[in-house]
């Protein structure tokens, strides 16, 4: 079992190897990585320095090239995959066909992983990138029980990964465009969803209130824990009432579920949150490490105790539980 | 410039789905009918039986009829349904996800709206593998339409053109949750809302529309003003996706606008006409955000003006 | 319908001693502005790589307000002129605005404390140009600016009874990453 952990800057990089990761996944600062948040990313120098920094810790460096490339403009993700590969990444996380494509044929040796953004979501088209593009990994989208997850694996000829802690998308990745219909920027275009460039909170009646390009996505009490106005996490009204029509303000939260999902065959744990800060990383990596250890030995799981780490300090199983639909 | 009448993606009742398609076949200008459930595969049954009798009366009117697969592919009984109709000789289907590439076995296909071709290589991909025609993601600009068509002139290039624009689909039902049931019990409450559910913002401005595990805007995408600028980057086709209003009109409206009978922007002003209380957007072929309605005069912000 | 469930009570918000607070209000501004000045420099010589980051947000004026202190700073991080400036309100203008608690905000600035777990328990609260704030928490969380010397270092006596204040409230926060639970 193997644990995967985000990391935005340099400095996280080196706290998740610190912290136990067996590796750790980044991207470029541009467009070409899903999350292309101001402040964030690596340059080439910085990603071969990365990767020099883990592979002597022997850990792996995995580089998220996981956008839709621009039409016109595919030169931009052909770079980034070649400048990758020369940097050592022992694996490129796509999702475009068109880079999948692009990495196969340049890049005959390199490990590929098909990015969640994909939305590979059962056998048949897992098969299809296998066949296709010769991919060794498929990052499973947040939208499958635990029992298809080991169904999907029974099947498959290629690895699986799936999310285990943070942030939890609501809708199916790679085909959402929510954030684009309020905002004009979208996670497959411009690798970002629901942009801190249009966010605005403001207080009114003695309430904060979140917007994102102008509409508005909730209004929290005085004390009443806030989450980022996600927009999937946000308060609407409907005819049948007010509140969180897609889902609460939740982390997703699948320490309890490792067991589980080893047992379904699932060969790598990932951890969401490439923008979060390094205290984030070490924490959320050396706890998902020590219930890791745990589980190795046989000895019952320690509690996670991240709950303060989670939106609206909230946590969910998500989709592994079927109830959740 | 060729009108294509996309699947109904709501949950209509069996009868008015098939009467609605009668009349489309006796009475639309439009040359594509695309038929079946793309949304939700707990809806497909119901639709099930009059197929054949929508298919028959579409083609003998003279249209070409494309079968839409299912968007999200994850219960063995939606790789069933999906890979059935792959298989199935007589039907030229329209792929919503690339599950469908794997059993498709060489058949020439038309691509949905739900898969991700967001460039010029991904189109020749599926191009190579008997794509031919591509209707594009609803949040492609037009330079980015107007690149696609120009590398791939022997492929139909689509835009959606007309219809509350799909942003998202999920595993989990939002008509079942807000109605407080499992979706394994949902009890298709989504049938209500023949034309989505609305959601709102807290401060009551329109924003949103559920549709079962679909997600919909509150807008209603209109290019009747872009048809000039479509026409020149090369579009093919304009998509009319079905609403709870006078399709038959709709889509001769497009029509007379296509053909340069009828002025865009009078099109437009009568096409609110048919579709009233809705406002209409298209933010996205603009670079702009989806629900802001562009034109000649400049951007206006759609339902928070 | 999902489960969500709430796992632990909310971080409880971190505040200095108003004592602390009342003994330094009466205390003159002007002395802290070299020092200021001085760390800013410090800073910018020893971590470049911020302003990379930093990017078009450099040219940006960011208010931040420490909650249980009786002054604020405006920080610009302008890679030719950087400036920095302790004010007794924070002026108008600003493009963004951080508050909080100090041990909140040298916690984040320190990378001890998580950014966004302050921010969802309501501990930091943010206005204006939320990517503003986003590329400089990120900037300085990558840099790892050791500010319990950079900052108290330079500030004499005061400061260092400051970090001692702090450092008991940092050890009291639930939110703390390992590795970096002390400081100095």
């Amino acid at each position: 079992m193997e644990l995967i952990c985000p990391a935005g800057t340099p400095a996280s990089l080196e706290a998740a190897v610190e912290a136990g990761a067996d590796a750790v996944y980044c991207g470029f600062r541009d467009e070409t990585n899903a999350r292309n948040f101001p402040g964030l990313n690596f340059s080439r120098d910085e990603l071969r320095k990365g990767i020099a920094f883990a592979h002597r810790h022997g850990v792996k460096v995995l580089v998220a090239i996981n956008t839709f490339a621009r039409a016109g403009a595919f030169g931009l993700w052909q770079a980034a995959i070649d400048d990758a590969a020369a940097a050592g990444a022992d694996a490129l996380i796509l999702a475009d066909l068109a880079t999948l494509d692009y990495a196969a044929r340049r890049h005959p040796g390199q490990r590929l992983h098909v990015s969640v953004q994909a939305g590979a979501a059962n056998p048949d088209a897992i098969r299809f990138y296998v066949e296709n593009f010769g991919v060794r990994r498929i990052v499973l989208p947040r939208v499958l029980s635990v029992m298809e997850i080991a169904s999907i694996v029974r099947e498959s000829a290629c690895e699986t990964e799936v999310f285990v802690f943070g942030g939890l998308c609501v809708m199916e990745e790679g085909r959402c465009s929510l954030s684009s219909y309020a905002t004009g920027q979208s996670p497959n275009m411009n690798g970002v969803c629901s942009p801190a460039s249009h966010v605005a909170y403001a207080e009114r009646d003695g309430r904060v209130v979140s917007t994102l390009g102008g509409f508005t996505i909730n209004s929290f009490g005085k004390d009443e824990p806030a989450g980022y106005p996600t927009l999937c996490k946000g308060r609407f009204t409907t005819p049948k009432g007010s509140g969180y029509i897609f889902e609460e303000p939740v982390s997703l939260d699948a320490a309890l579920m490792l067991p589980a999902l080893r047992d379904a065959g699932v060969t790598a744990f990932k951890i969401e949150g490439r923008q979060r800060g390094r205290a984030y990383i070490a924490g959320v990596v050396r706890s998902f490490r020590n219930i890791l250890a745990a589980i190795d030995e046989g000895r019952s799981a320690p509690p996670a105790g991240l709950a303060a780490m989670t939106e609206g300090q909230m946590s969910t199983v998500g989709a592994y539980r079927k109830g959740w639909r | 410039m060729q009108l294509t009448l996309g699947p109904v993606l709501y949950h209509w009742s069996p009868e008015r789905w098939r009467d609605f398609h009668y009349r489309i076949a006796d009475e639309a200008p439009v040359s594509t009918v695309v038929v079946g459930e793309a949304v939700c595969s707990k809806r497909a049954p119901f639709k099930q039986d009059h197929i054949p009798a929508v298919v028959e009366r579409l083609e003998a009117a003279g249209k070409r009829v494309l079968h839409a697969s299912l968007i999200l592919v994850s219960l063995p009984r939606e790789r069933r349904q999906t890979g059935e109709l792959m298989q199935a000789d007589e039907a030229e289907v329209e792929i919503n996800d690339l599950t469908c590439l794997a059993t498709l076995a060489g058949k020439s296909f038309a691509v949905g709206p739900f898969v991700n071709v967001y460039n010029e290589a991904t189109a020749g991909f599926l191009a190579e593998r008997g794509a031919m025609r591509i209707c594009l993601p609803p949040e492609l600009p037009l330079s980015a339409v107007a690149t696609i068509s120009a590398a791939l002139p022997q492929v139909a290039t689509e835009v959606f053109a007309f219809g509350k624009v799909p942003l998202a689909i999920s595993a989990r039902c939002y008509h079942a949750r807000a109605h407080n049931l499992t979706k394994d019990n949902c009890r298709f409450v989504c049938e209500q809302d023949p034309d989505g559910m609305p959601v709102k913002t807290l401060e009551g401005a329109g924003f949103l529309s559920v549709n079962g595990v679909q997600t919909l805007s509150h807008s209603c995408a209109s290019l009747l003003r872009d048809i000039p600028a479509l026409r020149r980057a090369g579009v093919a086709s304009l998509r009319l996706s079905p609403q709870n209003c006078d399709m038959v009109a709709v889509a001769r409206l497009f029509r007379d606008v296509v053909d340069g009978l009828l002025d865009p922007e009078e099109g437009e002003r009568r096409l609110g006409g048919i579709y009233p209380d809705v406002p209409f957007a298209n933010g996205f072929l603009h670079a702009a955000p989806g629900h802001v309605r562009t034109g000649e005069g400049g951007g206006s912000l759609g339902e928070l003006r | 319908m999902s489960d969500p469930q709430m796992t632990e009570l909310p971080v409880t918000p971190p505040a200095l001693p108003p004592w602390l607070a009342r003994a330094m209000a009466p205390l003159p501004l002007a002395p802290l502005q070299p020092a200021l000045a001085l760390m800013l420099d410090r800073i910018g010589r020893t971590h470049p790589d911020l302003y990379g980051r930093l990017g078009e947000h450099a040219e940006k004026c960011f208010g931040i307000d420490p909650t249980d202190l009786p002054f604020a700073f405006v920080l610009e991080p302008k890679p030719l002129r950087p400036r920095a400036r302790a004010v007794r309100n924070l002026p108008a203008g600003l493009d963004a605005c951080i508050r909080g608690p100090l041990a909140g905000l040298v916690g984040m600035a320190e990378g001890t404390l998580d950014g966004d777990a302050l921010f969802f328990s309501r501990v930091l609260w943010v206005e204006g140009d939320v990517a503003a704030v986003l590329a400089l928490r990120n900037a300085i969380d990558d840099a790892r600016i050791d500010f319990g010397t950079v900052i108290f270092g330079s500030l004499g006596p005061l400061g260092q009874r400051l970090a001692d204040a702090l450092r008991r409230q940092l050890q009291s926060l639930p939110v703390t990453s390992s590795g970096g639970r002390t400081w100095s």
